[in-house]
This record gives C-alpha cells, sequence and structure tokens, in this order.
C-alpha cells in the first residue's frame, strides 16, 4: 500500500512536470529546431524553385562559394559586412562607450539624456530606415537643406544615390538606430566597478582619460564581450536596414549589396528575376550560420579569458 | 555617513571641466537623437511644399488633414490592428509557455533538466531568419502561410528563450521553505505554482514581456516572407506599402511614419525604466 501511494504521487508529480515543459519543448521544436536542421540539409539538394530534386552533395556550397556567377556577389556581399561590421564597431559600440562613460559621471541632466539615447532603439527599422531615406533626398532631404542652412551648400551630395557615399550613409543610420544599446550596457558594467578602485585611481593622480582607458575600459570587459558578439551576430545578418533604404539589389549598382540582401534575393527571388532557388539560398544561410557560429563563439572565448573577476 | 565621500570629494565634481564636457557632449548627442524625431512630428503637420519650402520651421499643429486622410483613405488603421492582435498573442502565449518551462525547470529537479535548460539556452544566440526557407515550407504545409496564426506561432518560439531565461533565473532565487510550508498544508503543486509563486514572479513577466513585445511589435521580416493579403499586413510592413504608394506626398509620408512611431514612444516614455531594463536584460548581468 505504502509503496503503492508513494508510485502514484511520483507518477503524478513526474505528470505535472512533463505538462510544464513539453508544450514549450514541442514548440521551440516544431518552429526553431527542425526548420535549421532542414535548411542544413536541404541545402544538399537541387531545387526547381519550390520542389525539392536530386541529391547534388556539395554543389549548391561550391556554387556560392567558387562558382560562376555566385561566388562574385558571395563575395562582394561578404566584404560589405566586413566593413559594415567594422564601421559599427567605431561609430556605434565605441561612440556608445564614450558616451556611456558621459552619462556614468552624472553631470548634469544625466538621467535625461539617459532616457534620450536609448528613445531610437525602440523605433521600429522599417521606420527608422524610411525616415532617413527621406533626410538623405538629394533634393529636399533634412540633410542636404542643413547644409545650405549653415553655408555648405557645396557639400550637397546624393548620399544613398552614389556607390562612395550609400554604404556609409547606411551605417550612420543604424549607429543612429542603436547607439543606445552599447551605451546602457557600458553603462551598466562601469556601474559594477566597485567606486573605491576610481578613487584609487584618481588619488594616484590619473587623469579622466587614463582612468577611462586604463581603468575603465579593462574593467568593463565583459559588455564588450556581450555588445561585440552581438554587434557581429547583429552586422553579418544585416537586412532590414538595406533593405528599406537601398532596395533589394543594394542600389546603386550593388555597393549597397549584403549577405542578407542576396541570401534572399537568390532564395525568394526579386522583382526582375522572380525566380526561387532555394538550394542555393539554403547553402548560403548554412555558411553565413555556420561562420557567425563559429567567429561568435571564438571571439567570445577568446574576450572571456580577458574579463576580470571583480 | 554612507555618502559622505560622495558629497565632500566627488569622483567627477559637477563643475570640473571634465564633467562640463562631459555634459557638453552629451547635449549635443541627445540633440541629434531627438532632433529628427522631432522634425517627422513636425513634418507630419505641414503640407509638402511647406516641408520642402521650410524644413525647420514650426508648423501649425491645427493643420491635420494629413492624419485625418491616413484615417481615411489608408490601410494604415488596420495594419495597426494586426500588429496590437499578433503581438499581443504572441506575448501572452511567450509567457505563459515560458512561465511553465521555466517553473518546471527552476523548482523541480529531474533526470535532464540542465540538458533542457542549455537547449532552451542555445535558442538564445540562433537566427532564425537563416531557416526562413524551411520555415516557408512549413508553414506552407500546415495551411499557415499568409495567415497571422502562422506568425504568432513563430514569434511564440522566438520568445521562448530569453523569457525561460529570465522566468528560471528569477524563479530560482524564491526561498524552497515558501513551497514547502504550502506542501505541508496540503497544497497541489499547481496551487503552490499558481497561488503562491506566481503572484511574487510579475516583475519579470514584465520585463520578460517587454524584452519580447518590443522586436515583434517591429519586426519586418517574417511578415515580408509570409504574408500578401494586404488585409492581414503588420504595421511596418504595412508602413512599406503605404510610403511606396505616397511617394511623393511628403506631408502624408511623415504623417504616417509619426503614427507608427507614436504607440511605443509614449510607453517608453512613461515606463522608461521597465523598457532598458526589458530590452538589455541577458546582456546586463
Amino acid at each position: 500500500m505504502q509503496t503503492d501511494y508513494k508510485n502514484r504521487e511520483r507518477l503524478r508529480r513526474a505528470a505535472w512536470i512533463a505538462f510544464l515543459i513539453l508544450p514549450p519543448l514541442a514548440i521551440m521544436l516544431t518552429f526553431v529546431v527542425w526548420p535549421l536542421l532542414a535548411a542544413l540539409s536541404s541545402a544538399f539538394y537541387r531545387w526547381d524553385g519550390m520542389a525539392r530534386g536530386d541529391f547534388v552533395g556539395l554543389k549548391n556550397f561550391a556554387d556560392v562559394l567558387v562558382g560562376d556567377h555566385f561566388a562574385a556577389l558571395t563575395w562582394r556581399a561578404f566584404r560589405h559586412n566586413l566593413f559594415v561590421f567594422f564601421a559599427l564597431f567605431v561609430v556605434q559600440n565605441s561612440v556608445g562607450f564614450l558616451l556611456a562613460w558621459f552619462i556614468y559621471r552624472e553631470p548634469f541632466g544625466f538621467r535625461f539624456h539617459r532616457v534620450a539615447i536609448f528613445m531610437p532603439v525602440i523605433l521600429s527599422t522599417v521606420l527608422v530606415g524610411f525616415l532617413w531615406k527621406l533626410f538623405l533626398d538629394p533634393n529636399f532631404g533634412l540633410i542636404n537643406q542643413s547644409l545650405d542652412m549653415i553655408g555648405l551648400g557645396s557639400w550637397r551630395q546624393p548620399w544613398l544615390g552614389q556607390e562612395t557615399t550609400a554604404l556609409p550613409a547606411l551605417v550612420l543610420a543604424n549607429a543612429w538606430h542603436w547607439v543606445g544599446f552599447p551605451a546602457l550596457v557600458y553603462l551598466a558594467g562601469m556601474q559594477r566597478i566597485p567606486r573605491e578602485i576610481l578613487e584609487a585611481a584618481k588619488l594616484d593622480g590619473c587623469n579622466g582619460w587614463q582612468m577611462l582607458t586604463r581603468v575603465v575600459w579593462p574593467l568593463v570587459t565583459p559588455s564588450t564581450t556581450i555588445t561585440l558578439t552581438l554587434l557581429f551576430i547583429g552586422a553579418f545578418n544585416w537586412f532590414e536596414l538595406p533593405y528599406i533604404m537601398a532596395g533589394l539589389d543594394g542600389s546603386p549598382y550593388g555597393s549597397t549589396d549584403v549577405l542578407g540582401l542576396y541570401f534572399y534575393r537568390t532564395a525568394f527571388g526579386n522583382q526582375s528575376a522572380g525566380l526561387q532557388d532555394f538550394g542555393h539560398g539554403n547553402a548560403l544561410a548554412v555558411l553565413m550560420f555556420l561562420f557567425i557560429a563559429v567567429v561568435a563563439t571564438v571571439m567570445t572565448q577568446y574576450l572571456r579569458k580577458r574579463e576580470i573577476a571583480l | 555617513m554612507t555618502s559622505h565621500a560622495a558629497t565632500t570629494d566627488p569622483l567627477f565634481p559637477r563643475s570640473s571641466a571634465g564633467s562640463l564636457i562631459a555634459a557638453a557632449l552629451l547635449i549635443g548627442n541627445t540633440v541629434l537623437m531627438l532632433y529628427p524625431i522631432v522634425i517627422m512630428v513636425f513634418s507630419a503637420f505641414k503640407t509638402t511644399a511647406e516641408i520642402f519650402d521650410a524644413p525647420f520651421a514650426l508648423p501649425d499643429f491645427t493643420y491635420v488633414e494629413n492624419f485625418a486622410r491616413i484615417w481615411g483613405e489608408t490601410s494604415l488603421p488596420g495594419y495597426f490592428v494586426n500588429s496590437v492582435v499578433i503581438t499581443g498573442t504572441s506575448i501572452l502565449l511567450t509567457l505563459i509557455l515560458g512561465t511553465m518551462g521555466a517553473y518546471g525547470l527552476a523548482r523541480y529537479s529531474f533526470p535532464g533538466n540542465s540538458a533542457i535548460f542549455m537547449f532552451f539556452l542555445a535558442g538564445l544566440m540562433l537566427p532564425l531568419k537563416l531557416a526562413v526557407i524551411p520555415l516557408f515550407l512549413q508553414m506552407r504545409d500546415f495551411g499557415l502561410l499568409d495567415t497571422r496564426l502562422g506568425l504568432i506561432l513563430i514569434y511564440t518560439a522566438m520568445g521562448l528563450p530569453s523569457t525561460i531565461f529570465i522566468m528560471t533565473g528569477f524563479l530560482r532565487t524564491l526561498p524552497v521553505e515558501l513551497e514547502e510550508a504550502a506542501r505541508i498544508d496540503g497544497a497541489s503543486e499547481p496551487r503552490i505554482m499558481f497561488s503562491i509563486m506566481l503572484p511574487l514572479s510579475i516583475p519579470p513577466m514584465v520585463i520578460a514581456a517587454i524584452q519580447n513585445a518590443v522586436p515583434t511589435w517591429n519586426d519586418f521580416f517574417f511578415p515580408l516572407v509570409f504574408i500578401q493579403t494586404d488585409a492581414r499586413k503588420t504595421l511596418p510592413q504595412g508602413l512599406s506599402v503605404f510610403m511606396g504608394e505616397y511617394t511623393t506626398d511628403w506631408g502624408m509620408l511623415f504623417a504616417g511614419l509619426t503614427i507608427a512611431a507614436l504607440p511605443l514612444t509614449i510607453v517608453y516614455i512613461l515606463m522608461s525604466r521597465q523598457f532598458i531594463r526589458g530590452m538589455t536584460a541577458g546582456a546586463v548581468k
């Protein structure tokens, strides 16, 4: 009788735990894990539009990496992604770090600035993209109108219409949108540094700049780990902002074409071609996924080693 | 006593040169952050000709023709309703399922517990966008292409890892004595969960809800792939349709952008602390 009761209790407990765990697990398996695995396996097949054809091994991968009409576009897009990553590291993450330091010093009005810097972060990329597209308009955009107003009319540029300025303009719009995120992550990191360390540095005669570069920067490495990893993932998944501001073909003349756009175009086709190619699309997706996963992991491990326990 | 160091010899006195420079640069940055938003709102109250001729001038705020036209002749109100329904439902589902999973993982030990937790954690880093082709085929097979339910299920799945991460972290900190006392009184496991533990868990639920609601509300990618019918489009997707329709009518464009920005901006101004905590949760220890 006693064991019977115990068994029943144990069963009831197991059923209760299963009731709690299984539904979220099932949703994750169906809508996240299964599609990712399917992307991997279907990259090994030839596809006619949306219908799966024969097994072709590594052919799709070879096509997009070294094949005739795919590879050149792949590597051009890859170089643009690299540029975006390094440029955003400077104008978004590094600027965010400096702004965090200014807020951390708690000058007059710092609470207001903290709310203001995060405001664009909550807006949608579609909205930010269209807003800046209007501002960068060659004739009536805010930027060129401002240049006129302060007497720099000769600096007017068709910012999004020429190859030299289009990608940098997109990077700056992205930085405007997101700079608040690294700033507030860094601010939280700075606030975890024990006050005594900074006081000791000040007693030892550190000026503000030395304190920032030699004391604060090494001590906020955990924040660098997270912001740099997220920036890397974001830069190589970049899609919505260039799609809105430069179009699916990365105008002008592909100067803003990045892997995200190229992947979408290959998979779902664009207005001009309209062809779907799920095989090469999946191969691109798998390669992007592997690249992001490997580099992000190595980067995280390397930065973790440099973190100093406080 | 505790703050005497800060009052007699603050680390960064506000009148020091460094603090004045910091304040000046912060003001410059804040202008840079808010000015585009201000110009957007100003332009929404102007005619296109006024925007072109006097882009910086204060508008006549009684001129609401652009907004009236958006209400009367465009589909933006419908897109807005779709976004509310899709975001609301998926956040509700994420919270229910995520809290269930987190409760099971945080309060019971059983074989496989940490493996399942790691499995959910891995989901935090997976870029589901790259699996969009198989997801597309799957949605087609389920008959969920071009439906709001399809989007709701995808967003629910995408929200689960962070919700489970946040809720498990919190639920683990609740003392065991709480549930043991109730168990001795003969309370059942569901009763312990619903009437003792969950009422204490509202604050982390708000954090988890904000963390997922903002990217879901703002998402453009999945509607772009999955939704074709105009009546089912979400606000960001609908906004791109709208921007294409009124290309030359800048007054309408800025009014549309203003309306799209309004709801989240108002909630953000009212709850900026929770928003900042929610959106940086996970990135901040």
